[in-house]
This record gives structure tokens, C-alpha cells and sequence, in this order.
């Protein structure tokens, strides 16, 4: 890599990332200043009246709206005075991150262990993938309810199932799907000439797993463990709404949604911090791919 | 099971009858055919012949990567399991197979590490043999980093980390090129000397067979197996008087040129490698073509013509 060419790239990219926002953002308020009225159609579709401040509030008044005070809806209580949109918002999403955090784990182990298991024994692998597979078609909605029913009185030692580990348990479901997979091809991955070697230095199972199949698994790992992370933030955002668990992101949008009638511009505040929350695990992601980097491919070989 | 009798040392390789079948029915493939040989304690032997003559096959039925459909095997005395298991053999394969995310040493150390040497034995003996191969400088490069010479001495290295006493090598240059190759060779014959370990070598090229070898077994193909065994040994007749470490002395000797021909001779010798003699002289550059045609015009050309001037 040289290093020269590398320091503005990597400068340059989250300028343009901010750039695209600010673009976004510009063509947003433009559209309500000459959108149509009352709503049109363009090329036969249908498109948005610009009037309503309920369908689109203002930039500015999304923003402002994050120092308000909370009044009704879900407040956190904390002594007397109410807290801000803001501090709600950043509390909920805390919360949301840590249950996320535990469900990607919860995929990220689990998604290994089946990977593990479908590439010691290739009939396991023909009777699981299949259902591995299934297993993603089952709408969360639907699974939420049974993951509820069967913590309900669950306990594993001092550990007694609290509810948002149900929604842990519905983000790890999303979670580990991209892992299993991606890592049962990753250790597979190793060439012909690396598995005959490791065999004929004859290197135990343990270690041709730790010392070649899982090294060589890492390139298809990681962008498995950024699938997971995304899917472990939607499966809680969706696992809190349908149990309707109280405190995290997902049932803030909610509860901000039901007063949008009032003030619009709150349930854009939740939004983004769904968002920021999104952007978040993806940085951490990222972190993990910087400090795996020497298990990359190295391109330009001569 | 060796006969522990004092000063009998086994043979490095010993294969009776050994006949290999891939597969079932009437779609099984006969590919080889009652194999007789033996590889002494020391020596170098290389296996030579066109595509599809088993050579490669004989070389893993050896290290125990395949197994024989019948016929006996023994390694230093042992059968090849127990040969593989207890690590007599370091095996090198055309492609160096090095772990792109271990740094050079790393991967020397690699079949120590397998068998829990404890980590400052593996450094001493890791640095030891780069020091061999003459890559000391290049330690804590990554294998990208390093040309396709410098990554097969990495892995010659790294088959030599166990002191085996036998070296099982599959086309381990087939991918240099000319100049690289030659001086490949004559590190290997150095290495060989110093470690004092047995070799069998696959190539597809006659005089580095010829250079290489105490004897070169030249293999025919469909059926595989032996059509000749030509006892070569120019660079050992010619080293007890010179010590001139430069194989160029070897190869521009006239015993060299002779043994090149008989091995081309023993090649050409069957019945089925007519198609063959046509395209002797077509001179066409070495560039990994097994077939019997480029056996011949590969790498003599260049140094008969140096010969000949």
C-alpha cells in the first residue's frame, strides 16, 4: 500500500459520504419548495404533494426538534425534569445496541458452531443447509410471539430470561444466517496444495482448522460479520416492536409515530437514530476487517 | 519395523508391485502398473515421463496422499502411514503452497508449530533455515512479496524443518523460469548434500533430471509405469575430482550430454510416443507442456546449443 496515495482517499471518502447527504438534503427541501401542490403524477407514478409538513417536516425542524423536551409518550424517568428528544433518542439507542450486540454474538457463535459442524461432516452440511436456508423465509413477526412463549419462565442458573433477551434471541436469528454460510465456504476455501500439505505433515483436525481453514476462511467472514451487523439492528428494531419492549429505538419509533400527527419531525429523530445506530455497528465491523487485514488476499502478485 | 540390525540402514524407499486403479467398474482408470523400485538411503531419484504416466501418483502413494490398490510400500523401513505420522518425509509441491498471512519465517516454522515445538526451538530452527536457503533477509516478508524462486526455497525450507531423512518433490520448479531453475537445482544439490537426505523428484524436464539424479526413472504413460532406469550420477562422478560448486562444470560436460540422451532414448523407446518424434526439434520454450514432444525440446535446447559451440 502507499502510503502518499492512501491518506486523501481515505480522507476524501467520507467527504463525499457527507457530500451525498448534503445533497439529499438539499434536493429534499427543494422538492418542498416547487413540488407540485397537491400531489401529481410523474410518468404515470404518483408523487407526493409538497404542502404537508406532517409528510416531510423541514430539515431545520427535525433538527431543532431533537433539544425538545419530552412531554406524554415514553419518558424516561430521571428525577424531575423530562428529558430531551435527544437524550431519548441516544438512551433508546443504547439500549438497542447493547440487545444487538448480544444477538450478533448470540448469531456469530452459533452461525460458527453450524458452520463447524457442516464442514466436519458433509452429510450434516446436505441435511442442514436446506433448513438454514428455510429458516430466513419465517417472517420475525411470526417467530417474535413463539421466542416470548418459550422464555417465559426459562432460567439457566443465576441467568433469568428477561424480555429483551427475546429480542436478542430474534436479532441473533438474522444474525447468524450470513455467518453460517459464509463461513462454511470459507473453510472450504483453502487450495488443494494447502489441504495436502497440512495432510502430509499430518497436522491434527484441531490444527488444520485453527492454523488453515479458519485463516482462510476470514475473507469470506467478513462481509458475513457486516451482513450479521445489520441484520442483529433490524432483528432487534423489529424483535422490540412486535414483543413490544419498552426503552429501545424500535419502540421509540413507534411511540413517536403515534403523536406524528402533532409534531412530525419526531419520528424523523428515531429514524435517524435507527440510523446512526446502523452506521455504528457498521463501523465496528470495519474496525474488526482493518485488524484482519493481513488475512486478506494480497493482489498483484507478479 | 526397520531390522535394527547395526549399520543396516534401510532403504529410503522401497515399492513392490505397486498398482494404482482410480475408481470402480468399467470407468476405472489403470494408473499404474506393477511398479518395482528403490531409493537408497541418500540418493537422488527422479521420475520422469509425459502426462498421465503416474508420476505425480507414485509420489503421493509414497507420502501416503494416496493409497495403493495393491503392491507394498515401505519408507525407511515403515509403511508410508506410519511414515507420514511420524514426519520422515518433507514434501514439496510444484505450486510453493506457502500461507499468504504468515510472514516467510512463519512459514517455515509452520510444520513445527503443527507439532508443538515449543516457540523459541521453532525460531532457532526457523532462522537456521533460511540461513540454508538464503533468505534471511526476507523473514518477516509475506510469500506475495517474494518471487516464485524465492517462495519454493521458503517451502523447501519448510520440508526440510523436520530433519526428515527423505524429500518428496512434485515439479517443485516447473513454474520458473530457465535461469532461476538452474540455480534452484544447484541449491538443491547443496541442500541435499548437506542434509544428506533422500530425494525422489518428479519433473518433466531431461536435464534436470539428469543433473539432479544419481538415477532417473523414466515412467510411460497409459498405463503408468517404469520403461527404464538410467543410472545418471554425472554431477557425483564429476564433483569427487573438481569442487567446483557451479553446476555449469555439470552441465557442459560431455557425460551430461550422453545421459540426456539416453533418458530422451528410454522416453522415446514405446511404441506409443511415435506422434512424438516428430515434434522433437521444434524448440518450443519450456512452459510447464508435459507432453512427450516438449519433454525433448524444453530445456536441452538452450545448453546443446551452448554445447556445441
Amino acid at each position: 500500500m502507499n502510503r502518499t496515495a492512501g491518506r486523501p482517499a481515505s480522507l476524501r471518502r467520507p467527504l463525499f459520504a457527507l457530500l451525498g447527504l448534503l445533497v439529499a438534503l438539499g434536493v429534499w427541501e427543494l422538492y418542498k419548495l416547487w413540488g407540485p401542490p397537491r400531489g401529481s403524477t410523474l410518468f404515470g407514478v404518483p408523487i407526493f404533494g409538497r404542502a404537508a409538513d406532517s409528510a416531510m417536516p423541514h430539515v431545520a425542524s427535525v433538527l431543532t426538534a431533537f433539544g425538545q423536551q419530552e412531554v406524554g409518550g415514553p419518558v424516561i424517568s430521571r428525577g424531575g425534569s423530562a428529558p430531551t428528544v435527544l437524550e431519548s433518542v441516544a438512551s433508546a439507542a443504547a439500549h438497542s445496541l447493547w440487545w444487538a450486540g448480544v444477538g450478533f454474538a448470540l448469531g456469530l457463535i452459533v452461525g460458527m458452531a453450524l458452520a463447524l459442524v457442516m464442514d466436519a461432516l458433509r452429510v450434516l452440511e446436505r441435511a442442514l443447509l436446506p433448513y438454514i436456508v428455510l429458516s430466513q423465509t419465517v417472517p420475525l413477526i411470526a417467530l417474535a410471539p413463539l421466542v416470548t412463549g418459550w422464555g417465559q419462565g426459562f432460567s439457566l442458573g443465576p441467568i433469568v430470561w428477561e424480555r429483551w433477551m427475546s429480542v436478542s434471541v430474534i436479532a441473533g436469528y438474522l444474525a447468524f444466517f450470513p455467518v453460517a454460510v459464509g463461513m462454511v465456504r470459507g473453510l472450504k476455501s483453502p487450495t488443494a496444495v494447502h489441504s495436502e500439505y497440512f495432510r502430509s505433515v499430518s497436522a491434527s483436525w484441531w490444527r488444520t482448522l485453527t492454523r488453515l481453514k479458519v485463516p482462510a476462511a476470514i475473507p469470506y467472514l467478513v462481509p458475513a460479520l457486516r451482513l450479521a451487523a445489520a441484520g442483529a439492528v433490524v432483528g432487534t428494531v423489529v424483535g422490540e416492536i412486535s414483543i413490544g419492549l419498552e426503552g429501545g429505538i424500535g419502540r421509540l419509533i413507534i411511540s413517536y409515530s403515534v403523536g406524528a400527527t402533532g409534531d412530525p419531525s419526531r419520528v424523523y429523530t428515531a429514524v435517524i437514530g435507527a440510523a446512526v445506530l446502523g452506521l455504528f455497528t457498521a463501523g465496528i465491523v470495519s474496525l474488526v476487517d482493518l485488524l484482519l487485514r493481513r488475512y486478506q488476499p494480497t493482489p498483484g502478485r507478479s | 519395523m526397520s531390522l535394527g540390525t547395526p549399520g543396516y540402514q534401510a532403504p529410503a524407499v522401497e515399492i513392490t508391485g505397486v498398482s494404482k486403479t482410480f475408481g470402480a467398474g468399467p470407468g476405472a482408470v489403470l494408473a499404474l502398473s506393477d511398479i518395482t523400485m528403490t531409493v537408497g538411503a541418500g540418493e537422488f531419484v527422479s521420475l520422469i515421463g509425459p502426462s498421465g504416466c503416474g508420476k505425480s501418483t507414485l509420489l503421493r502413494i509414497i507420502a501416503d496422499l494416496l493409497p495403493a490398490t495393491t503392491g507394498m510400500i515401505r519408507v525407511n523401513g515403515d509403511s508410508p502411514h506410519q511414515a507420514r505420522m511420524s514426519r520422515r518425509y518433507g514434501f514439496a509441491f510444484q505450486q510453493a503452497g506457502l500461507l499468504d498471512w504468515r510472514t516467510v519465517l512463519a512459514n517455515v516454522e509452520l510444520p513445527l508449530q503443527l507439532h508443538g515445538v515449543k516457540s523459541a526451538e521453532r525460531r532457532r530452527r526457523g532462522l537456521e533455515l533460511l540461513e540454508t536457503v538464503g533468505l534471511t533477509d526476507f523473514a518477516a516478508h509475506r510469500p506475495p512479496q517474494l518471487s516464485g524462486g524465492m517462495q519454493q526455497r521458503v517451502a523447501i525450507a519448510r520440508a526440510l524443518a523436520e530433519r526428515p531423512a527423505l524429500l518428496l518433490m512434485d515439479e517443485p520448479f516447473g513454474a520458473l523460469d530457465e535461469m532461476t531453475r538452474e540455480r534452484m537445482q544447484d541449491e538443491l544439490v547443496r541442500i541435499a548434500a548437506e542434509t544428506g537426505a533422500a530425494v525422489v523428484f518428479v519433473t518433466h524436464s531431461i536435464p534436470e533430471a539428469v543433473f539432479l539424479s544419481d538415477r532417473v526413472v523414466v515412467m510411460s504413460p497409459r498405463p503408468g509405469r517404469i520403461a527404464a532406469i538410467v543410472p545418471s550420477g554425472v554431477r557425483r562422478s564429476l564433483t569427487a575430482d573438481r569442487s567446483d560448486p557451479a553446476g555449469t562444470a555439470v552441465r557442459e560436460s560431455p557425460e551430461f550430454f550422453a545421459t540426456i540422451t539416453r533418458v530422451r532414448e528410454a522416453l522415446r523407446g514405446r511404441g506409443d510416443s511415435a506422434a512424438a518424434a516428430g515434434a522433437v526439434d521444434a524448440g518450443a520454450p519450456d512452459a510447464g507442456a508435459v507432453d512427450a514432444s516438449a519433454l525433448d525440446a524444453g530445456d536441452g535446447a538452450p545448453d546443446a546449443a551452448r554445447g556445441a559451440l
